[in-house]
């Protein structure tokens, strides 16, 4: 390797200030600290430092969706294959390679179009490249049908990044999670694309030879129309066989990516196990009332389906956009997760209630840790009153 | 029994390097210096040039802000060099050692039978008054406050950390002098406070006249601070004053005898140390003496204290002023090629991210490296875990950062010091200056309020 730090020690002056790329500072170091860890000591405060790094912190959380990215190109694949021709098996790698050649130039747009952003904000800014993007851009693609236009993933990318992220300040500064602010914003601005029964499986869009009577609906709409006999079973729901967005539908590759971020404490504990609460409250709730079917799925039965194991995983645990307090991720958390089910069972018009739910209480994020310290503040308040008394 | 108070929240970093418990007379150092940057809210007055002769207790300079309290000299001979740093702030007062061992006499006297104010003059006269320092803020005590009560840790937590129980060995008379002279200058409580994990020393179990409080649990629960954050929380407008254990021996020597002796016992410690021990010397002496032929090769950082709160020096700086340990570790000035991707066998993480959680009992050797790059805050939660005390830290740190007194006061800034933050910044994935954002607060807090 030490070819390549020559190379680079070589080009570097041209970077620096004074240099003939002095512009592209930016864009050097990123490139440079990707490599190689740099050099730079402590000079004040600890001598010492743990060896996390933000870089390690983004890595973790890809590699916590590598099954789900995974399962979901497979998916894609066979979803597609059982809509077209469910005579003839696939073999499993059949299906991942349809998947695959689907999802991958999602994944690929999605990065190169929010790095650029990235790269152009930190430039003109003068910062660091921050590394944030490294999971929203693999976070986008997840949370999107297979069949969305490739134009509308660089379109709500860059919404994203530059109206969820960039006017905030850059990454630990926004309010909103970037990758639900992208799917939103595809959710409001072209809902043709983003529900309705065609778009979750390839090909049904444009209604290539489908087999007859293959709806593509998702369990969660089949429910809302009442059709709770027509739902998946628990298994095929728990494994993930069943239409939806391309990362979303297996809440066992989801399990897998939660124990990674749980155990190397990268995703907060608090957040998850609240919302799974919350939305197992809501879900008992309703079990209680069952006044039609859609009330009656058993409450734990909610949490394998649609985005609920997804989101509670990925989405309502990112750190920047939920609450920071200890208190405040609890109350956070829970409601996510009753709104998520509340959303999801009641409101006709959104079969799926986790997206908007995670984002009303980033929205709230704020609110409740203000109130938690403000019991902070009141009680050494109280002390020094009872101390001066 | 006490009672014992249970600090949950902590971390001990497994370091290479513990002194072994063993204490060696250290090779007599040429130079001894007295540091005034290892006060805050110093203007020094030189009260000496270069080429005056002085003895031991002679004093070198003083704080034009707070002119009451001398800084003396620790050994007898003549002032060397008046070293400066940037606008010619000094930065250490040098005198070379003439081996005669001469000492200012400032009269014995039993505290105990004479009033407060001669036990302040002689402490003050002596050059043991700045050895007391104040809550909050962190600076040298004022002579004119009575604090609530004084705190002292008979234990100390941070990485490395000397063990107390075996440098007070055979002072008992000594320590109990300093406490002594201490009681006469608080109406509340002298707060003692040992750890309850092993059974601690007799010169502290037999003390008399303070109150004994038990810890347990990982650093930083021999931290003063969080102590006072447990035991009796600082309110705005109160004062509380602490004292290190070493000092308040040299407080009993001064009774005692009517010297200035700060002749006292450091421990040698880091992973660069090739044999860690502890050695008897004296306050400020240079260091080269304990290093020289006893560390390993490479570029390596010196420290005066321990790796969290303590000041770099180089292989012939001096031991500073509070510290009773000096750590050598390597530099980390490298690259490396894709580090933050490796699975990282040799990589200390609180987080379990590296792989080396599968080698619990490990001591790892750590350099300086910064390791990544200084970000915006991204992950919350993380301070808490290292946090102990009943305060929002990272609200704390957003307050200090807007400069908002009033809500810095609300979220708690009286009650911490940046020690109290050490493990904050050492843990921190955003790499933030966590300790220096806190000096920072504490310093503006201080200019707003006076």
């Amino acid at each position: 390797m030490s070819g390549l730090r020559g190379y680079i020690d070589k080009i570097k002056p041209h970077f620096e200030k004074g240099g003939k790329f002095e512009k592209l500072q930016s864009t050097f170091e990123a490139f440079e600290t990707l490599l190689f860890v740099p050099n730079k000591v402590t000079t004040q405060g600890t001598h010492i430092r743990d060896a996390m790094d933000m870089k390690r912190t983004m890595i973790i959380v890809v590699i916590a969706l590598v099954p789900t990215i995974l399962f979901g190109m497979w998916n894609a694949g066979y979803q597609h294959h059982l809509a077209v021709n469910p005579e003839e098996p696939l073999t499993i790698l059949q299906s991942f390679w349809i998947g695959f050649k689907l999802v991958f130039p999602i994944i690929v747009v999605s990065y190169v179009t929010g790095l650029a952003i990235e790269f152009l904000f930190a430039q003109i800014r003068g910062h660091e490249v921050n590394e944030g993007f490294l999971v929203s851009g693999m976070l986008i693609p997840l949370v999107l049908p297979v069949d969305v236009p490739l134009w509308m993933v660089v379109v709500a990318t860059a919404f994203a990044v530059i109206i969820g992220k960039e006017v905030f300040g850059g990454t630990g500064m926004n309010i909103l999670n970037p990758a639900l602010t992208a799917r939103a914003f595809l959710f409001f601005a072209y809902p043709a694309y983003m529900s309705g029964n065609e778009v979750w499986i390839h090909g049904l869009m444009k209604g290539e030879g489908v087999v007859d009577g293959f709806s593509g609906a998702t369990p969660l709409a089949q429910a809302a129309e009442g059709n709770v006999e027509a739902m998946p079973s628990v298994q095929d729901a728990f494994l993930g066989f069943i239409p939806g967005s391309i990362g979303e539908t297996s809440t066992l590759a989801v399990l897998i990516g939660a124990a990674i971020l749980l155990y190397t404490g990268v995703g907060s504990w608090r957040i998850l196990f609240s919302t799974i609460a919350g939305g197992l409250v809501m879900g008992f709730i309703f079990n209680a009332f069952a006044v039609n079917e859609f009330m009656s799925i058993p409450a734990w039965q909610h949490l394998f389906l649609g985005g609920f194991a997804f989101g509670a995983v990925f989405m309502a645990t990112d750190p920047v956009s939920a609450a920071q307090t200890r208190k405040g991720k609890y109350i956070y958390g829970f409601l996510i997760g009753l709104l998520a089910i509340l959303i999801r069972v009641v409101n006709p018009a959104y079969p799926e209630g986790v997206m908007l739910a995670i984002l009303l209480m980033n929205v709230f994020a704020p609110l409740i840790d203000h109130y938690v310290i403000e019991g902070n503040i009141k009680k050494r308040m109280k002390r020094a009153k009872v101390k001066a008394a | 029994m006490s009672k014992i108070t249970k600090i949950k929240r902590g971390l001990d970093i497994p370091l290479a390097g513990k002194a072994e418990k063993v204490i060696k007379k250290a090779d007599t150092a040429q130079y001894y210096a007295v540091k005034p940057i290892d006060f805050h809210g110093m203007r020094t007055k030189l009260m000496v040039k270069v080429g005056d002769k002085v003895k031991s207790g002679t004093p070198l300079f003083y704080n034009k802000l707070q002119s009451e309290a001398q800084f003396t000299s620790p050994v007898s001979g003549e002032v060397v060099s008046v070293n400066r740093g940037e606008r010619r702030k000094i930065l250490e007062v040098v005198v070379e050692n003439d081996l005669k061992y001469e000492y200012e006499d400032f009269g014995a006297a039993d505290p105990s039978n004479i009033e407060r104010e001669h036990v302040i003059e002689k402490l003050l006269q002596s050059g043991l008054w700045p050895v007391i320092r104040q809550r909050p803020y962190s600076v040298v005590a004022n002579p004119k406050d009575i604090p609530k009560a004084i705190f002292i840790s008979a234990f100390n937590s941070a990485p490395l950390a000397p063990d107390y129980d075996l440098i007070v060995k055979g002072e008992k008379e000594n320590f109990q002098k300093g406490i002594d002279a201490l009681k006469k200058l608080t109406n509340g409580k002298i707060h003692l406070n040992l750890n309850a994990d092993y059974p601690p020393s007799e010169v502290f179990t037999k003390a008399k006249g303070v109150q004994i409080n038990y810890f347990t649990g990982p650093h930083p629960s021999g931290n003063v601070g969080v102590q006072i954050n447990k035991l009796d929380p600082i309110n705005q407008g109160e004062v509380v004053w602490y004292v290190y254990p070493q000092d308040i021996i040299a407080i009993g020597r001064l009774f005692n005898k009517g010297i200035y002796d700060v002749s006292r016992v450091v421990a040698l410690t880091g992973s660069e140390v090739k044999k860690p021990l502890y050695y008897r010397t004296i306050k400020g002496a240079s260091i080269s003496p304990l290093v020289k032929d006893n560390v390993k090769g490479g570029n390596l950082r010196y420290i005066s204290g321990d790796v969290l709160t303590g000041t770099k020096i180089n292989n012939e700086g001096y031991i500073g002023y509070f510290d009773d340990q000096i750590t050598v570790i390597p530099e980390g000035d490298y690259y490396e090629f894709l580090g933050w991707a490796m699975p990282g066998f040799n990589k200390y993480s609180v987080s379990r991210s590296f792989w080396a959680w599968l080698r619990p009992d490990k001591k790892y050797r750590i350099d300086t490296n910064l390791k990544g790059g200084e970000r915006a805050y991204v992950m919350s939660g993380e301070y808490e875990k290292v946090f102990p005390m009943d305060i929002y830290p990272v609200q704390l740190i957003k307050a200090i950062l807007i400069e908002d007194i009033e809500l810095m006061e609300k979220l708690g800034i009286y009650e911490v010091d940046e020690e109290d933050f050490a493990l904050c910044e050492f843990i921190c994935t955003s790499k933030t200056p966590v300790q220096s954002i806190v000096r920072k607060g504490l310093d503006l807090m201080r200019q707003e309020m006076s």
